[in-house]
């Protein structure tokens, strides 16, 4: 690509944060889906990060996140709990360093290509939720270890579900709507 | 239609409306950090303290921020209370001591004053910055917000990402009501009634027009953005910086003071917790 | 001899993305100070045009250029987006993708912001703009606080603060009421004559642009050039319909009075069109037409009484408002951007609650009833189709309201096949919707509401963005469904053609409430109710003044009932 492209994507990036950021504000406080088991919902915005980071990279995705993330916690808890939206920056980090692999512009991606995507997202999650931000908790709120590593194990399987289900069904369907249609023909 | 955010900024005749947003930004980010690491009492309760005096001078009424006092208040009850029901004796680990009120050490259910102390420590952290955050926000021009950003050192193009999302957070906010009432009319369900992968596919069905049409939008504002000939320098300016001025550079002198003497009491407590009780 | 500012020499343009040519052979020059409308259906390649004048093409859309274009003496081929900014301002057609500040003066100043000037500099550039632009008092709006024009006049202040001279405009009308169309276009013109500027609009509504003189008419067909003359000199050609651009009216009228127009002088607007026998051609004609009393529906379907609402306490929206809809009406429903239009539909449809007053839907209480089971009495079709579509295929979409709704399998494919008949899309029913034209997309979500048998639907802005061919076409559907299908029809328009030419009563609304409920003809010749409401005057109606004809509204009726005839004859 020559330079003129890149400074077109890099404003890309610059627009796909700030907008992202936005919709998963949004969804953060307006779209709660119950699972049943009390005070857990499911996290409808992770799913959409899921695309967002797919379509424009780990930048977008991290930082996106980590805005939304800390508008919405300004907004509903007075001051962000900032290792969890931290953490949340790296998993935007790290779901959008699949962008190539996943390739969701280049048309219907395939089931093989969903499974794979999915084990990795369920590791990430992994990291970031049982291993990162309970540990940061402990290292820096100074919480008990029992009760923010319960919260990360909860946080993982709610994320992973939310990813596997909400961001599965979106990047499919995105990527369906990106679809080439070259032998479409009318049906009587 | 209501274009707020749930609190924001009103223009406000106050010293604080005044300040830059940089040393706003700077001290928030700074005290948040330093109340964040210590466990020192004194300390905390000296930072409250200021915040609450600061939050008075700032002239925001109660019932500007009550709703968002009510969440806060319960969101660190519910942590209190499990902090204790998974870790009724942590206080008496931290602080080596045991001053009993309720059983003894050896059971796992007691309650000691330690435990107390810590807990209340621990609701110090978690509220202590709430009003500084709230005058933050609602004395800090969202305008300025990107520009005090910059300023402090954040690239431009992270910078302005925020002000986009700032700008279209009320856009995205309503198109997501329409949406969903548009969808809800079809007969979409989120609600408790549905099973749950019902539930999941309906919220995406929901959602979907949102996300495409956002996703359009990215396009569309990045020609603009272009075509105005953002992101070709390596600086910008901004109309909305704010410069400092003589108040600004005191609050920063009454910052790094305040910052200095919790990094000291690390050395005079030798860690992060004041322990009251040797 | 002056040096052209824009030439393109047997240009050419293939889109990456695309098997075939959007441009072909274009040659046209555009001399400093012209005033250019480009026009032409959609597909034609006039959008494509405008992105090579500004430099989005080749840089943000890949593509095969042929031949030669060169801007402000900038090759395109090889030169920056950025470059090329510093000549051409281009005010998009969206202007809240063009609005990216936080505010007025934000967004003004923008361009000046990235260029790194002073504060001292940026304030007095935005105070110049903002006086000539007359936005002083909303410097310090949020782009959510103003309307659509005003929006529109802070873009133009954004790329008039580069001084640029060259000024692009993408569809400068699609999103306005027509007082703010009107007024856009006075002062587009005042501005180009006041800074001496070139001025390319790209618009395919022709008598709204018209409304202000122009030098040339550049017609693109199928990526080629097949017009390029006065605007005068085309219109009396009058190939308008064949081109797929709406006529118009005034001239449609004086052709359909007998009158030649290439006999006339000075076509290109009705204030100054003239012609040995237009007067006693326009006056045999009407007296020649008699006008039918129309049958109106007179069955009560939705009455709404004394209706409130407000979003906060001082403002109330709609206050104390009395409407009667009868089965069977095709209306449409008009008035100033903000005066609660969308708001009126939002409280019928549910997703707003009434402050007070009755809402009865066959005589029963519809208050009562949640949002969704408002829906199976009366739909309501967002204006953009891409706020509703949520499945991959038009089947699935158009069959997503009887699945939920817990239909058997048969029972849902007979009604969407049936459905996807009466709307014309039954042959694509295996199709993807992203494969679909803008048009389609809007009816598969018709036929998604439609699905449901509503006795009412509500659309907002049913041909917004549509060109001529699209636009007939979609009102060819609407009018069947509401003749043979019996469906009642509200429209929420902008549009004073559609509003004449196909509905047979109009609601204005104004001050919360309604001001004047008649026939259209009545209401566009009502210069009050006009002003008030910010409508436009029709043609025909200056027609008829200019030409001493008994009465105007007469004209205006009658006019609009011979086309009615013309069409259904069709």
């Amino acid at each position: 690509m020559n330079n003129k492209n890149q400074s077109s994507n890099s404003i890309r990036t610059v627009v796909a944060t700030g907008i992202g950021a936005a919709v998963i504000f949004v969804l953060m406080k307006f779209v709660a889906i119950p699972t049943g088991i009390p005070n857990t919902q499911f996290n409808v915005a992770e799913g959409f990060l899921a695309l967002l980071a797919a379509l424009y990279g780990p930048v977008a995705g991290g930082l996106a996140v980590f805005i939304g993330h800390s508008l919405n916690d300004f907004v509903t808890y007075g001051s962000p709990w900032w290792t969890w939206v931290i953490t949340d920056g790296l998993v935007g980090v790290a779901l959008g360093l699949i962008k190539n692999r996943l390739n969701v512009t280049g048309g219907t991606v395939k089931t093989m290509k969903l499974v794979w995507f999915n084990l990795y997202q369920i590791v990430v999650n992994f990291v970031a939720w049982v291993l990162i931000a309970p540990t940061g908790d402990v290292l820096v709120y100074h919480e008990p270890a029992a009760k923010v590593y319960l919260q990360g194990v909860t946080s993982w399987i709610v994320n992973s579900v939310s990813v596997a289900i909400i961001g599965t069904i979106l990047i499919v369907l995105y990527s369906r709507t990106r679809a080439q249609h070259g032998s479409l023909k009318k049906e009587k | 239609m209501n274009s707020q955010l749930l609190i924001g900024y009103t223009a406000r005749d106050t010293f604080l409306n005044r300040l830059s947003g940089s040393t706003k930004l700077i001290g928030f980010v700074a005290l948040s950090i330093i109340g964040m690491v210590t466990y020192d009492t004194r300390f905390l309760l000296g930072v409250l303290l200021i915040s609450l005096i600061l939050f008075h001078f700032s002239k925001i009424k109660y019932h500007e921020v009550a709703f968002v006092l009510q969440v806060i208040v319960a969101f660190a009850i519910l942590n209190l209370v499990m902090v204790y029901v998974f870790a009724p004796s942590y206080g008496i680990t931290i602080y080596g001591t045991h001053h009993m009120i309720l059983g003894s050490p050896d059971h796992y259910f007691n309650l000691s004053w330690e435990q107390l102390f810590y807990e209340f420590n621990l609701l110090l952290k978690y509220i202590f910055a709430v009003p500084l955050a709230l005058i933050f926000l609602m004395t800090t021009n969202p305008s300025e917000f990107a520009a005090s950003l910059n300023k402090i050192g954040v690239s431009y193009r992270i910078s302005y990402s925020v002000a986009i999302a700032l700008r279209y957070i009320p856009d995205v906010q309503n198109d997501y009501r329409t949406i969903s009432l548009a969808q809800q009319a079809r007969g979409y369900e989120i609600s408790r009634k549905a099973k749950l992968m019902t539930r999941a596919k309906g919220a995406v069905q929901i959602i979907m027009p949102l996300i495409l049409s956002s996703l359009d939008r990215i396009e569309i504002i990045s020609q603009a953005m272009e075509l105005r000939r953002f992101g070709h320098n390596k600086k910008r300016t901004w109309y909305m910086a704010q410069p400092f001025k003589r108040n600004d550079y005191l609050a920063l002198i009454i910052i790094v003071l305040i910052v200095l003497i919790g990094i000291a009491l690390f050395k005079v407590n030798g860690g992060r917790f004041w322990n009251p009780f040797k | 001899m002056v040096e052209p500012i824009i030439s393109f020499k047997d240009f050419g343009f293939q889109y990456d993305s695309q098997s075939e040519p959007t441009l072909k052979h274009i040659n046209l020059d555009i001399f400093p100070g012209e005033k250019v409308l480009l026009a032409g259906p959609s597909g034609s390649g006039k959008s494509t045009l405008g992105r090579c004048i500004n430099g989005l093409i080749p840089q943000s859309y890949p593509g095969e250029i042929t031949g030669s274009a060169t801007v402000a003496g900038h090759d395109i081929k090889d030169s920056s987006i950025f470059e090329l900014s510093f000549s051409v301002g281009t005010v998009l057609q969206d202007p809240d993708s063009q609005f990216v500040g936080l505010s007025v003066k934000e967004d003004i100043a923008f361009s000046l912001e990235n260029d790194e000037r002073s504060q001292t500099e940026m304030r007095a550039a935005t105070k110049k703009w903002a006086e000539r632009l007359d936005l002083k008092p909303l410097l310090d709006h949020s782009p959510q606080g103003i309307s659509g024009g005003q929006k529109q006049r802070v873009a133009m202040a954004g790329v008039l603060i580069d001084e640029s001279n060259i000024l692009l405009f993408d569809e400068p009308l699609a999103s306005l009421d027509p007082a703010s169309g009107k007024a856009s276009i006075e002062l587009i013109d005042h501005l180009a004559r006041q800074q001496n500027l070139t001025v390319v609009i790209i618009e395919h509504r022709l008598e709204d642009v018209l409304q202000r003189p122009i030098d040339r008419l550049v017609v693109l067909k199928d990526g080629e050039i097949v017009g390029n003359d006065k605007p005068s000199a085309i219109l009396k050609d009058s190939l308008m319909q064949q081109l797929g651009l709406r006529e118009p009216l005034y001239l449609s009228a004086l052709q359909l009075a007998g009158v030649k127009l290439a006999d006339c002088d000075n076509i290109d607007s009705v204030e100054t069109v003239a012609g040995d026998n237009i007067e006693s051609a326009l006056q045999r004609w009407t007296a020649g037409v008699s006008l039918q009393e129309p049958l109106l529906p007179t069955e009560p379907l939705l009455t709404l009484n004394n209706l409130n609402f407000s979003y906060n306490r001082n403002q109330p929206i709609i206050h104390g408002l009395n409407l009667t809809i009868n089965r069977g009406d095709m209306l449409s429903l008009v008035g100033r951007n903000g005066t609660g239009k969308s708001t009126l539909s939002n409280l019928i449809t549910g997703f707003l609650k009434l402050d007070g007053g009755e809402m009865k839907l066959n005589g029963q209480d519809l208050t009562q009833l949640s949002v969704k089971e408002r829906a199976d009495h009366i739909g309501y079709i967002l204006q953009d189709p891409n706020q509703m579509i949520s499945k991959a295929m038009i089947f699935d979409e158009v069959a997503a309201g009887l699945r939920l709704r817990g239909l058997t399998d048969d029972e849902v494919e007979r009604r969407v096949n049936d459905t996807l008949k009466v709307c014309g899309l039954y042959e694509f029913r295996h199709w993807p919707i992203s494969a679909l034209s803008f048009g389609q997309k809007k009816r598969v979500t018709i036929a998604a509401i439609l699905v449901l048998n509503p006795e009412m639907i509500i659309l907002d802005e049913p041909t917004a963005g549509q060109d001529l061919r699209h636009y007939t076409e979609m009102m060819n559907f609407l009018e069947t469904l509401n003749r043979e299908h019996q469906v009642t029809i509200m429209l929420i328009t902008h549009d004073m053609h559609l509003m004449l030419e196909y509905t047979q009563r109009a609601v204005v609304l104004a001050d919360g409430g309604v001001l004047m409920d008649a026939r259209p003809a009545d209401v566009l010749t009502n210069e009050a109710v006009i002003e008030k409401a910010a409508l436009a005057k029709t043609s025909l109606f200056t027609l008829a003044e200019r030409y001493h004809l008994p009465s105007a509204l007469d004209f205006v009726a009658k006019f609009v009932q011979t086309e009615r005839e013309v069409r259904r004859h069709e």
